[in-house]
């Protein structure tokens, strides 16, 4: 047998399969690789048999020890542009390096290993070392051992305030207080760092600052994305998700609630809510879509989401087709869709600002016990009154309460008046009333009343064709069971809204007068609401004027205030559509009851709506036969009766009233959230070719993909089966996923750098014993984050000054080997927040609804007029200074000083963040309210609570930011500046009274104006300093 | 350790670093925007900062995109693309075998027939070329022999977002880059004092509330954010956070921003971290732009026959005349890619109506634009691309009448002119049936149209590539044909 031939020492010093052939092969997998339909010449190069197997001209890839007999080395080193590989029209290549590491790997025997991710981890030994006084746990060894290996040195330990302030912003995104330093400078034990470790995790700060990164994973957002974006509320789920890190909820535990948290039994609410992880994807609301192309991408998405964040797997590859380099097929692919397929949801939704089904009512626990409360009260209340009315059966049926006359003036001028019994009749010059598909009709609330919604609606045929300069008017009882749509109108959408109709915008009544919507038109909405469920009586009155003020809103016989949306009609509202009560038409559809319309061809008088609102509650049941009463109807009546002849029952139902408004008003702050649920029965599931929504392919039921363990003994094939699966010990890559995402977090870099992807075109680890140990550390402390963390932070590793040697930048400039501490900017959040702190303005609240801090105008309104989210105000109070997670986050239009921090648009899952450094930052930084104000609020805290001197005050500038004082020369040089400025602003009271009003926050007025304006730039600039935006 | 031994070291780590692909790290962040020059020799004729090595792959035909996105998707039937012979068939059913399967919207899928409505508008032909034209378009009939109009172009989704965010980033779903986007990361940027990615918006008169644009068409995707389109906006500040603080004059901004870089540099001689000289830096730019951005839009001393030329519209801040007398200011000074988006084209009712509204605002500011372009000898070294997301139907979405009617979506067939470097003028290219409803001839994809344009720009598109998740993404995934028949 033929020597394997003298080869050149390798640039490594031993070739290790998948740190150093992978990345090169893998190269070939395109062609070569996992997709069976994409080989070519019958050659398979991810297993060993398929790349030394006899191909079909007799020769062989790959020869184990005999790269000369090896045709792939021949082909690799080819000079003919023909026989080269990879083909140069390929725009892949090998390096020089890659393809000596191929041929020195096959004359050592070309063994294969697995990809390192997909096989279990192994508790390593924890390598011995020769400087033994640095490591201060296991994870130092490891880190020192190589840098011994590469003949590096650790860093230096950081100073006392750098750590403190390392480690406070790391666990908590917020600086430490002055008070905090103090402290901890103070405490000379061996245990100081230790308690303020353990300090921090208990911090209820700790779970917002952890939530913030799972958000991105999570692809939270307030709004739906896609076009209209209208607005949705899933903030429950991220007050759970902010409640389990704080509880430290082991992470198995927080995997299986947000993933299949309804599967479990008997779920709690709670476990109900975290399932909200997988409902935060976009839904796309746009007139005209196919709801299944929807439903699909959104399935997709579940598959993609939750395998990038527990797995790092890239599966969205094989959605098209067999994943080209990760063993995925496609249909392992769709075998995977099919867990999170059977979710009872359309793909699509209403153009509404609400949440979408499956969901649930989600009360915080002391909003369920006070529900709980009131509900008791009003059954209590109600047993009380039902009591009163017994005994008084005579009376009620002799009772006739009294009603008055309606006036003479109410029978002139009128159009139209209809009686919306079945069928409909009018009293006029209009045509019969015509029911157009289905509607349903009851006794009303005073003549008989007709039920509309997107069933059927009532065609009143060519009335009402006023002109703009024709004064009319138009009334009816309206019992709205949602708060929007038409109950009467005569509306042309297809031709720019023309005409006029009563719509409810957010229960508020409004009226159009409309010639070209929106530049040509009157809209006026009155400030009043229509009660849910309840009967109201609307009028609305146009004097012909062509004005906002000619318009008159009535409710229940009282003339509104009213704000006005539009004000120039200059043209005509006459449209040949017919009216309508119940819609527009073809649009606005309006759900809900109306009784008594009448058209009037006149202004109504303040006199004459409130008789026509002045109507007994009880007259529609009167107007029946007592013979012909229903049950209800009686009892009804007997309600009545007593209303108007017991005060005592009048108070309770009074008492009933308030407790029911109490009720309705907590029930409305009790949001709604989109939640898993499962089908009883699932939905059948195909493979779909190339990944197309109408191009089912075979036939596929839920499943894992081979090259991961199966599911573990007794875990029921579903949602919930995959959860358990995704944490339990065989998994090799969830452990591994989390320690990762958890260092890079702390360190900036994963050891893994690629913490997204862990398949087999990852980056290798730069310490692959050490990312196995943690991960088995990890199960050992049964998934405890906040022990992962505090093993991490109590290292020697990470407590090393990040100060940059010119040895380090030629060895190791992105600090792969850890030579020296962390250095980097922070994340957007934090700039903000820390910002917040220092300037003594953070509102510390946890969870709630989303909040509006400030925002440039038109930021959202530039882009779009869909939608509820535009017209961006941004809060007055505490809620202007919450911490920058309750941001409210509208995913087409996202907060710019978050995206421009490289926070994800959270339109999908993204685990990693870039890391920018751009001239739109600086702007920001420096011209930005959020910012400017904050150096005012800080500008004030250092002449109130910084000393007498400016000196002194400049000091607690950088303690507050910076947890150190400046040295001489930093002191000297904004000493200098500060009397610069004093003297600037002493001359110029006007420009700085304008500075000094940027923002909302207020200024001391006891300060001098010139010198707080002086400040101000002083702590600007402290503000924007690099150190202040890096942790170091 | 000295200051200078920190900046050589520096230095040699930017070169070092800037050949891995380093994502969004700050090295190369630095060298973007630092690198004065250094790969400029790449690139014959262009003087550019950052980008990546060996790209251009080959010289470029253009150096510059201005991308004229027509949002809404209007009517080719009625402006471009002439089908005389519908005239006779008005009111007829659109025939089966013409439709062929086509999946509606759910717009029109519930309606009982889909009448052929032929256009309002007479049509003509013009110029040398003899192509066809609407009598809505006067100006763009005098620039007709500059054009190359493609009436066969085709996408796959029938909706807005996905189809706009299709021909924006080569993908319906979110979280690709868009075209913008990749030229930057590619070929870097020619002006240091402006972004390399402007986007322009304007609302139609068309139709006011027509459908909305979302920050992921100028997005950087996977990309670094340093990469996305910087909007120029109307109102305030036309680059968001541009002017100073209330109270903070000139000379105070200047005192304020030498202090932060002497205290920077301080911090950079104590611990070394290249990162803090990127910063200096970009504080730098970002005073520069202070006084780059106002100098760009500031239109008052253009001659008032440029100005004319644009038409009344231009004096307004925000409308689609003065975008596009901004997009040749832009281009003048070399930002590479100038993103328009008019809104408005979505005509599902009242089209013959609301088409002129649009026409009004576009028509005679584009027509301008080309002009002004090829007067400054611009045209020669900028590619411009006119269109929208996808066609419209031949049949009436909602009642036809002699003089109204509406057209839905229409994924099947549209149509998109381009001009300037690199394309053939006065051409017709493709070709539709009789009813505008299937391409004959042709057919000219997504994909396609943007291997094109990444060509004429010197780039082989399936060279720029990005590793995200394990794979090297595309701007035309795995497809996209280079259209030679419209090359010049």
């Amino acid at each position: 047998m033929p020597q394997p031939p003298q080869l050149k020492k390798p640039a490594k010093k031993t070739i290790e399969f998948n740190r150093d052939v992978r990345p090169a092969i893998s190269k070939c997998f395109t062609c070569h690789g996992h997709d069976p339909k994409a080989i070519m010449a019958g050659l398979k190069l991810d297993t060993r048999a398929g790349a030394t197997a006899k191909l079909k001209d007799g020769k062989r890839a790959i020869v184990p020890y005999h790269p000369e007999q090896s045709e792939m080395i021949a082909r690799i080193f080819a000079k003919n542009p023909d026989d080269l590989m990879p083909p140069p029209d390929s725009n892949k290549s090998l390096s020089a390096d890659e393809k000596q590491i191929l041929k020195t790997w096959i004359a050592e025997g070309a063994e294969y290993k697995e990809h390192w991710a997909f096989v279990k981890p192994v508790r390593p030994t924890p390598p011995e070392v020769k400087q033994k006084s640095w490591p201060r746990n296991t994870i130092d060894r490891f880190i020192l051992a190589k840098l011994e290996d590469e003949g590096l040195r650790p860093a230096p330990e950081a100073s006392k305030e750098t750590l403190l302030r390392r480690v406070t912003l790391d666990l908590t995104g917020l600086p430490p207080t002055l008070d905090e330093q103090r402290e901890f400078l103070a405490d000379k034990s061996p245990g100081a760092y230790e308690k303020v470790v353990d300090r921090l995790l208990a911090s209820p700060r700790y779970g917002e600052r952890m939530a913030a990164d799972w958000m991105d994973c999570a692809r939270y957002a307030d709004s739906n994305g896609y076009q209209a974006d209208y607005e949705r509320y899933q903030w429950r789920w991220r007050d759970w998700v902010i409640d389990a890190f704080n509880k430290d909820m082991p992470y198995d535990e927080f995997t299986i609630e947000q993933i299949a948290g309804d599967l479990l039994p008997h779920p709690t609410l709670d476990q109900k809510i975290a399932t909200a992880f997988n409902r935060n994807h976009r839904i796309n609301t746009e007139g005209g879509v196919i709801p299944e192309e929807w439903r699909v991408e959104t399935v997709i998405d579940r598959v993609e989401t939750t395998s990038e964040t527990w797995l790092g797997l890239t599966a969205g590859c094989a959605r098209c087709h067999d994943h080209k380099y990760d063993p995925i097929s496609q249909k392992e692919f769709y075998s995977l869709y099919a867990y999170f397929n059977n979710v009872p949801e359309s793909g699509t939704g209403v153009e509404q600002p609400v949440n979408h089904p499956p969901l649930i009512k989600a009360p915080y626990p002391d909003q369920s016990a006070r529900m709980a409360y009131l509900n008791s009260r009003i059954n209590y209340l109600n047993a009380e009154m039902d009591g009163r009315l017994k005994g008084h059966d005579a009376e009620i049926a002799a009772w006739t309460p009294k009603m008055a006359a309606p006036p003479a003036s109410l029978s002139t001028g009128v159009a139209e008046r209809y009686t919306l019994s079945d069928p409909p009749k009018v009293e006029g010059s209009g045509p019969t009333p015509k029911v157009v598909d289905k509607v349903t009709f009851d006794s009303g609330r005073s003549t008989g009343a007709v039920a509309t919604s997107d069933k059927g609606y009532v065609d009143l045929g060519a009335v009402g064709d006023f002109d703009t300069h024709h004064p009319f008017s138009y009334c009816a009882w309206v019992e709205p069971d949602m708060g929007s749509g038409s109950p009467i109108a005569k509306m042309d959408p297809g031709h720019d809204y023309r005409g006029w109709d009563l719509m409810l915008q957010d229960y508020r009544p409004a009226a159009h007068f409309i010639d070209t919507w929106p530049s040509n038109a009157l809209k006026v909405v009155s400030k009043a609401m229509l009660p849910q469920g309840k009967w109201s009586h609307v009028v609305v009155t146009y004097d012909g004027s062509a004005t906002p003020a000619g318009v008159h809103i009535y409710v229940d016989g009282k003339k509104t205030e009213a704000d006005v949306e539009q004000s120039s009609l200059r043209g005509s509202i006459r449209t040949p559509v017919t009216a309508k009560i119940g819609r527009r038409t073809g649009e606005s559809i309006f759900s809900g009851k109306v009784d008594d319309l009448r058209l009037f061809d006149r202004v109504v008088t303040p006199d004459e709506a409130a008789a026509l609102a002045n109507v007994h509650p009880a007259a529609p049941i009167l107007a029946t036969p007592p013979e012909k009463r229903s049950t209800a109807q009686k009892a009804q009546l007997a309600r009545y009766w007593a209303m108007d002849n017991d005060p005592t029952y009048r108070d309770l139902n009074g008492q009933v009233e308030q407790t029911a408004a109490d009720r309705s008003a907590l029930d409305s702050r009790i949001s709604t959230l989109m939640v898993m649920e499962e089908m009883p029965k699932p939905r059948d599931c195909h493979v779909l070719i190339r990944g197309q929504y109408d191009h089912p392919g075979d036939k596929v039921t839920a499943g894992l993909p081979a090259a991961l363990p199966p599911l573990p003994k007794g875990a029921p094939n579903n949602r919930l089966g995959l959860a358990e699966w995704i944490v339990d010990p065989s998994n090799p890559l969830t452990p591994r996923v989390l320690v990762n995402r958890l260092w890079e977090h702390l360190f900036g870099t994963g050891i893994v750098e690629t913490s997204e992807d862990f398949g087999t075109r990852s980056d290798f680890p730069s310490h692959p014993e050490l990312l196995d140990w943690l991960a088995t550390e990890a199960l050992r402390q049964k998934w405890s984050l906040k022990a992962m963390i505090k093993e991490m932070v109590m290292s020697a590793t990470y407590r090393q000054s990040s100060d940059i040697t010119a040895e380090d930048l030629k060895k190791d400039p992105k600090n792969r080997l850890l030579e020296r501490g962390p250095r980097f900017r922070l994340p957007a959040e934090m700039i903000r927040d820390q910002a917040l702190a220092a300037s003594g303005m953070l509102t510390e609240q946890i969870g709630g609804p989303s909040v509006r801090p400030y925002q440039p105008a038109g930021v959202w309104d530039d882009v779009s007029v869909y939608g509820n989210l535009h017209h961006y105000k941004h809060d007055i109070g505490p809620n202007l200074h919450r911490r920058s997670l309750y941001t409210i986050w509208k995913r087409t239009a996202a907060p710019p000083i978050m995206t421009l921090f490289d926070v994800p648009a959270r339109e999908t899952c993204r685990v990693r963040r870039a890391r920018t450094n751009t001239p739109l930052q600086a702007l920001a930084l420096l011209d930005d309210v959020t910012y400017v104000e904050a150096a005012r609020a800080l500008a004030n805290r250092m002449m109130q609570e910084g000393g007498p001197t400016a000196k002194s005050r400049i000091d607690f500038a950088f303690r507050a930011l910076l947890s150190r004082s400046p040295s001489q020369k930093e002191s000297n040089l904004l000493l200098a500046s500060l009397a610069k400025r004093i003297k600037h602003y002493d001359a110029s009271p006007a420009a700085a009274a304008k500075l000094l009003s940027e923002g909302d926050w207020p200024n001391d007025p006891r300060l001098s104006q010139g010198e707080l304006a002086a400040y101000t730039v002083i702590a600007s600039t402290i503000l924007n300093l690099d150190e202040t935006i890096t942790k170091e | 350790m000295k200051q200078d031994t920190v900046l050589q070291v520096q230095d040699q780590i930017n070169r070092r670093t800037f050949l891995k692909q380093a994502g969004g790290m700050g090295l190369t962040a630095l060298f973007t925007m630092l690198g004065s020059n250094a790969f400029g020799s790449e690139a014959p004729g262009l003087h550019r900062v950052g980008g990546m090595p060996g790209f251009p792959n080959f010289p470029p035909k253009a150096k510059r995109v201005i991308y004229l996105f027509q949002s809404g998707a209007p009517s080719q039937m009625d402006l471009f693309d002439p089908k005389p012979k519908l005239a006779a068939r008005r009111g007829e059913d659109l025939p089966d075998s013409v439709r062929n399967g086509q999946r509606l919207t759910g717009m029109t899928s519930g309606q009982k027939s889909f009448p052929v409505a032929p256009s309002a508008f007479k049509f003509a032909q013009h110029g040398q070329s003899g192509i066809w034209l609407s009598e809505i378009l006067p100006y763009t009939a005098e620039i007709v022999d500059d054009l190359c109009f493609i009436y066969s172009m085709h996408t796959d989704a029938i909706n807005h977002d996905p189809a706009v965010t299709f021909l924006q980033t080569g993908s319906q779903l979110a979280g690709r880059p868009s075209i913008g986007s990749w030229l930057a990361y590619g070929l870097g940027t020619e002006n240091q004092d402006l972004p390399s990615f402007v986007v322009l918006t304007s609302v139609g008169t068309g139709r006011k509330d027509d459908q909305p644009l979302y920050d992921r068409l100028w997005g950087s995707g996977f990309l670094p954010t340093q990469h996305q389109g910087v909007k120029l906006r109307s109102a305030g500040d036309p680059v968001l956070f541009l002017s100073d603080p209330e109270g903070v004059d000139r000379t105070t901004r200047r005192d304020m921003l030498d202090d932060l870089a002497s205290l920077n540099k301080i911090k950079l001689a104590s611990v070394g971290d290249p990162e803090i000289s990127t910063r200096i830096s970009q504080y730098e730019l970002a005073f520069r732009m202070q006084t780059s951005v106002p100098e760009l839009t500031d239109i008052s001393k253009e001659p008032s026959s440029i100005l004319e030329m644009y038409g009344p519209e231009v004096h307004k801040p925000g409308t689609y005349a003065y975008n596009c007398l901004l997009a040749r200011r832009l281009s003048e000074r070399g930002v590479r890619f100038v993103q328009l988006f008019h809104m408005g084209w979505d005509q599902h009712f009242d089209l013959p109506r609301a088409i002129k509204g649009q026409t009004y605002d576009t028509d005679q500011p584009t027509a301008a634009l080309v002009k002004d372009l090829k007067q400054r000898g611009l045209l020669d070294e900028t590619l411009l691309v006119w269109g929208g997301e996808f066609g419209r139907t031949v049949y009436s979405q909602g009642e036809l009448s002699m003089d109204n009617y509406g057209r839905d979506h229409h994924p099947r067939c549209f149509t998109v002119w381009m001009t300037g470097a690199g394309i053939k003028r006065g051409v017709a290219y493709g070709k539709t049936d009789d009813y505008c409803y299937n391409i004959v001839e042709n057919p000219v994809s997504v994909h396609d149209l943007h291997a094109t344009m990444l060509n004429i720009l010197g780039i082989d598109h399936t060279k720029l590539t990005y590793r995200y998740q394990g794979r090297d993404f595309r701007l035309t995934d795995v497809y996209g044909d280079l259209v030679t028949g419209i090359m010049a």
